[in-house]
């Protein structure tokens, strides 16, 4: 019987031919990535561990609180340069380094076809982008995978997502994602396998802000095949011996979704949860913004800044309307600003921030008052998600976010003169 | 393993910025506890005692891996069932030994303050309040394996790749 992606990946990383839905697996990690929270956390308190499997396997990020908003943090990144001066860890990227981990594993080539990836934050599933196993654990189950270099799995059926068409002028990956949460709903714990000749049409930028996003429909993977895209971005990179992996033609899939690029028009998620919660922007048009943030795993990319920068050039935001951009790299930092979006961006009244995770989880750098109402190309459009639970969160791509931060409300970015 | 106790009952969707919201980050268990619900139910920490067991709809656990299994254990929660979990949150229950079932019809078999009894090896919760009882699939051996055993952290102290915690120091 032929196997999905997913499949193949985890039989090889747990030492067998083969696998079926409901095999329970343990399996070999080919990459941890170890987060600041991991060594910041009062609730569970960081253990360092007296040996470990495989240091060369590993690497440390720091970005959900960096640079440090606390004393805590500052703690907890000290920890975090212990731990990788006791075990020599090469992989460390610290302050100045550093960068929201989903986007330094993607350019610093961590995600590799083939591979199972780990990370103690939901999003890892990110690296499904690069036809790699990827997902989040508990940052207990981290400790064990840093100890003992293993987990386990049940392995989960597979969705196939079939990609057709190119998409509607002024939509992007987000706007794939919402209408994919909005027509299917939850994958149910299941693994969704992007595939079909829409997928050559998306670029790598919208494929990772599409696979990040399978968090929120309860994917336990999400995973793209590998292709020339892929390849070329990890060969410049240095990553060229990869052992991609294709679905077998008779590969057993539970549901094939089928999503047409251009059925749609630009999307937004409202307040409270994205599942059986996405309507067009057109239908959303009257709610007025106290805060625009673009930022995050999903969409802190260059590409985010460029498309920005574009709507942003010879405007300013509404009054009253506060816009926060936070880069989800020093390097995409680095390359905006050379590139000139960040100057656009704050000629226009907008604030752009260093690389955290920062606003995204409500943490610092943007957090929500009381009541207040955003508009976010983030992850999660969650109660208290970005501050106060009486807080709202909307949720669309940044070429809406920018366009509605220029009208201090919700409009699609086509209504701007 | 069979858990016994009183629920307390919870809708769909119940997301872990829920469970452990934001502002808890800078907080020790103890404290954090508190803040477990605190949105969508106030006071509800002062209220659930040792022993209790919480009850959810659909997507129990959606978001993060944030540890807010371990806020629930710290509350002394005996048990979580839901009509369906988020595989993260799963996850994170096994390795926390909080013993977790998903079981489709439970919303319908239990209200609010019932007795009932959870049987994790067969899948079965008996309602001692109502007399009901409803059948889903069984936590699997392996998994059951962790959680008895106390957990992640108790495995890894065996096997020797983490220090013991310092307790009971007499000074």
């Amino acid at each position: 019987m032929g196997l999905t992606m997913t499949e193949k990946i985890l039989a090889r990383a747990a030492g067998r031919e083969s696998t079926s839905p409901g095999d329970i697996l343990v399996c070999t990690v080919d990459r941890a990535v170890v987060l600041d929270m991991q060594f910041s956390s009062t609730a569970v308190p960081w253990r360092q561990p007296l040996k470990m499997a495989h240091p060369d396997r590993l690497a440390v990020i720091l970005d959900h609180g960096a640079p440090a908003p606390s004393t805590r943090d500052a703690d907890g990144h000290h920890m975090a340069r212990e731990f990788c001066d006791r075990f020599g860890i090469e992989d460390f990227f610290d302050i100045g380094n550093h960068g929201i981990c989903h986007q330094v594993i993607a350019e610093r080539g961590l995600a590799r076809p083939g591979e199972l990836l780990l990370c103690s934050d939901p999003h890892t599933c990110a690296g499904g982008a690069f036809n790699t196993a990827a997902r989040g654990v508990g940052g207990l189950e981290m400790i064990q995978i840093i100890c003992t270099g293993t987990t386990w799995f049940v392995v989960a059926p597979s969705i196939r997502v079939e990609l057709t068409g190119t998409l509607s002028e002024a939509c992007e990956g987000k706007d794939v994602f919402l209408a994919l949460a909005g027509r299917h709903g939850s994958a149910g714990n299941r693994n969704l396998e992007f595939a079909g000749s829409g997928v050559s049409t998306l670029s790598l930028h919208d494929r990772r802000t599409i696979a990040t996003q399978c968090a929120e429909v309860n994917a336990e993977f999400s995973i793209f095949a590998a292709d020339p895209v892929i390849n070329n971005y990890l060969a410049e990179r240095g990553v060229t011996e990869t052992t991609p992996v294709e679905a077998d033609p008779d590969a057993t899939y539970d549901e094939i979704w089928p999503l047409e690029l251009d059925s749609f028009e630009p999307q937004v998620a409202t307040p409270g949860r994205i599942l059986g919660n996405v309507s067009p922007v057109s239908e959303q048009r009257s709610v007025e913004l106290d805060q625009c943030f673009i930022g995050s795993c999903a969409n802190g990319h260059l590409e985010d800044f460029e498309i920005a920068a574009n709507i942003l050039d010879g405007r300013t935001t509404a009054p009253g309307t506060r816009l926060i951009v936070t880069p989800s790299s020093q390097q995409v930092y680095l390359d905006a600003v050379r590139a000139g979006y960040v100057a656009t961006i704050m000629e226009a009244g907008g604030v752009v921030t260093s690389s955290t995770c920062g606003a995204c989880f409500g943490y610092h750098m943007g957090v929500l008052g009381d009541g207040e109402v955003c508009l976010t190309a983030s992850t999660r459009n969650f109660k208290g998600r970005i501050g106060s639970p009486s807080s709202e969160v909307y949720m669309a791509s940044a070429r809406t976010v920018a366009a509605s931060a220029v009208a201090g409300r919700i409009i699609d970015s086509r209504e701007l003169d | 393993m069979v858990v016994e106790g009183r629920v307390w009952k919870f809708g769909d969707d119940i997301s872990t910025d829920l469970l452990y919201p934001q502002t808890a980050y800078s907080l020790p268990l103890d404290e954090a506890a508190k803040l477990v619900f605190s949105a969508n139910r106030p006071g509800w920490s002062e209220a659930v005692e040792p022993g209790d067991i919480v009850v959810g709809g659909v997507n129990f656990g959606m978001g993060s891996s944030r540890p807010a299994v371990a806020l629930l254990r710290e509350l002394g929660v005996a048990a979580n069932l839901a009509e369906s979990f988020t595989n993260l949150y799963f996850r994170n229950c096994v390795n926390y030994a909080l013993p977790p079932l998903g079981l489709p019809g439970i919303l319908g078999l239990v209200s609010e303050g019932d007795r009932i009894s959870v049987d994790f090896e067969n899948g079965t919760v008996a309602n001692i309040t109502t007399g009901g009882s409803l059948v889903g699939e069984p936590l699997p051996p392996e998994l059951l394996a962790i959680i008895r055993s106390g957990g992640v952290l108790s495995s890894l102290e065996e096997a020797g790749f983490l220090p013991p915690i310092e307790t009971g120091a007499t000074t």
